[in-house]
């Protein structure tokens, strides 16, 4: 039943900058199942979105290349493929949602064109079939008199409007797996809870895997079946999303969880996870949270931890995990 | 949460700001955004007044106007019982040292051609409080309240991460012991684990020298979690307004329920009811007729197509403003 559509392997991107190679995703690791959403936390500056343009192979050379790993979707090497090739699995089998809908969408061309020209392009329909699509996802996706609506230009549809025409683009070619960057965070928390109800009921009727990247960790705990918990370009914990709320086993899913001011919880000092996210042109040695852990030990400063089985689904890099059980 | 201690250090009375909408081939007049449309409030010493909407609610200009940053198109706001609209030039710079703000965006509210050490003076020397050895004395004093050393006073904004410029936004805000500080989105720019620091750090000010804030943010549990007194504002008004834990258990404006069932809660073993609110905030250019809120309201009744609701007190300091409420 459960049957792995994205495997990626110890992928590595890099920027290559006047002041020296960024590893911005550095060995990272994971699968996600057919029709699941897996959910993929962490700050700025951590390498999740940088993970999922190297999965669409959408890194701009120069600065960036992917220089190791594996990406396969459906058994095929998705790094191994020519740029025809990757751009028919574009769209067609992988399609990605952005944060900003005003920037991804062009000011020039109606919201209908747009989506009809990505239907032409890569279902080969003719232009009235294209056309009746268009407005079939645009009914699909929420937007009301959809006929009217394709005729306008993004500017004259408000950020809630334009995200779900961003959605009916990216689900017009009914692909396997969407990729959504942080699809709500740029919205407000009314019409952010209308795309979450929006994907949540797409994901339902078409059964598209999603990966969602967000930092909202209201957001991953409402969607996400899986998470994934990115610090400084690593994964530094895997587990299904019941697990990880009820007993996170790395110490930065733990404070990051302790330190969201909670709308369920009582008032009281918040809690902190001290200092800053290090610098990629410099990390430190060892465990590259240890400079902000509390459980920070000799070897921590030492030897980076292996991302290592933790149980059922789960894994964790921390050299400390085995104490910090004890206590608790 | 330092309680208020009773006393109103400020008053706002039907505060009305409308921005001019000009078109034609003379510019001329032809409509009003009605940003902030009769508001009324107080804020007591010592106290923390939430203010919460989506974008475009009026909050933010609010803020501004109350701290004449903008002009006010009317009303009145009382400043310890001082109107501060009526002051003269040389009454209102005076007044302006007890009244300061904090913004959201620390990039683009530091200049970044100055070092932190006169960005943060510089408020001491336009109010001839203090220059010369003096002047840096108190900045290294400042800049150690708000968590960062003397040393950073020689340095520029760029080389601060967020968290730490809007320490130093802080330190500006708190150079001429002010007794009020609006916080615009004080929060919003930065990380999880940055905001726990800074909303801590904004606690522990308050409670050390007895500030009062009016705390202005798009995050119901950022302000949940700061606030003593919540209003929520639609529209140019404020819909309802409460203590913190009477609003927070017992919404009475449907709007108000609407936004505090949208929050996603960062736990994924509860399930709750969600109000989902259909279709987009109206155009404050031109706002429905009678209850604002009508349009989007699940409950809405004829009167509320017709007549305004007032702003009333159903106990316990529960102010609201909707037809409906009285009945339940």
């Amino acid at each position: 039943m459960t049957e792995t559509l994205l495997d990626v392997q110890g992928l590595k991107t890099c920027f290559y900058t006047e002041d020296g190679v960024v590893p911005a995703v550095d060995g990272v690791s994971f699968h996600i199942n057919r029709g699941e959403t897996l959910g993929m936390v962490g700050e700025s500056g951590c390498g999740k979105s940088v993970t999922s343009l190297s999965i669409m192979r959408l890194i701009p050379w120069p600065p960036g290349r992917i220089v190791e790993g594996k990406v396969w979707f459906e058994g095929q090497d998705i790094l191994a493929k020519s740029e025809p090739e990757m751009r028919k699995i574009r769209g067609n089998e992988i399609s990605m949602i952005f944060q900003e809908p005003m920037t991804s969408l062009n000011p020039v061309y109606t919201v209908g064109d747009q989506i009809a020209e990505a239907i032409q392009l890569h279902q080969g329909l003719g232009r009235r079939e294209a056309a009746r699509k268009t407005v079939d996802m645009l009914r699909l996706v929420g937007i009301p008199l959809p006929e009217r609506r394709a005729h306008e230009y993004p500017h004259q549809l408000s950020g809630g409007m334009r995200q779900r025409v961003m959605i009916a683009m990216a689900l017009s070619c009914n692909p396997k797996l969407l990729i959504a960057d942080e699809p709500s965070t740029a919205l407000d928390v009314t019409i952010q809870a209308q795309i979450l109800e929006l994907m949540k009921r797409l994901k339902r009727e078409l059964g598209m895997a999603i990966l969602l990247i967000t930092h909202d960790l209201g957001v991953i705990a409402e969607m996400a079946q899986r998470v994934v918990v990115m610090y400084a370009g690593r994964i530094v914990e895997e587990a299904d999303v019941i697990s990880l709320f009820r007993r996170p086993l790395h110490p930065y899913t733990d404070g990051l969880l302790h330190s969201i001011p909670r709308i369920d919880a009582k008032k009281g000092r918040l809690h902190v996870i001290e200092g800053v996210v290090p610098n990629p042109l410099n990390l430190p040695p060892g465990c590259r949270f240890h400079p902000r852990c509390p459980y920070a030990a000799e070897v921590c400063r030492k030897e980076e931890p292996p991302l290592e089985e933790a149980g059922p689904g789960r894994r964790v890099s921390c050299w400390r995990r085995a104490e910090r059980l004890e206590v608790a | 949460m330092a309680q208020g201690n009773g006393g109103t250090l400020v008053e706002v009375r039907n505060l009305k700001k409308y921005f001019p909408v000009t078109g034609g081939v003379f510019s001329r007049v032809v409509g009003h955004v009605k940003a902030v449309d009769g508001v009324s409030f107080s804020i007591r010493r010592g106290e923390t007044l939430g203010l919460v909407g989506e974008s475009g609610c009026g909050k933010t200009t609010t803020g501004r106007v109350i701290l004449r940053l903008l002009e006010a198109t009317a009303g009145e706001v009382l400043f310890e019982g001082r109107n501060v609209f009526k002051l003269n030039k040389e009454e209102l710079r005076r007044l302006r040292r007890k009244m300061q703000i904090i913004f959201q965006d620390p990039y683009a509210s530091l200049n970044p051609r100055m070092p932190v050490g006169d960005i943060i003076g510089e408020p001491l020397e336009i109010h001839g409080v203090a220059r010369g050895a003096e002047k840096e004395k108190r900045v290294k004093q400042l800049l150690e309240v708000v968590g960062l050393s003397p040393f950073h006073a020689r340095r520029y904004p760029h080389e601060f991460s967020g968290g730490q410029r809007q320490r130093i936004g802080v330190a500006r805000a708190l150079a001429l012991n002010p007794e009020l500080i609006v916080c615009d989105e004080p929060v919003s720019a930065l990380d999880v684990s940055i905001q726990s620091q800074v909303i801590n750090l904004l606690e522990d000010l308050q409670k050390e020298y007895r500030l009062t804030y009016l705390f202005i943010a798009h995050d119901l549990s950022v302000v949940k979690h700061i606030s003593d007194r919540v209003g929520v504002m639609y529209l140019g008004k404020v819909v309802e307004l409460a203590p913190e834990e009477e609003l927070f258990r017992s919404p009475l404006h449907p709007y108000t329920q609407a936004l505090l069932s949208a929050i996603p809660v960062p736990n994924p073993e509860v399930r709750r009811e969600r109000i989902v609110l259909e279709g987009d905030v109206p155009s404050p250019l031109n706002p429905p007729p009678g209850c604002r809120f009508h349009t989007r309201c699940r409950l809405a009744e004829e009167r509320c197509r017709l007549e305004e609701p007032v702003f009333t007190d159903r106990g316990g300091e529960h102010f609201v403003a909707c037809h409906l409420g009285a009945a339940h």
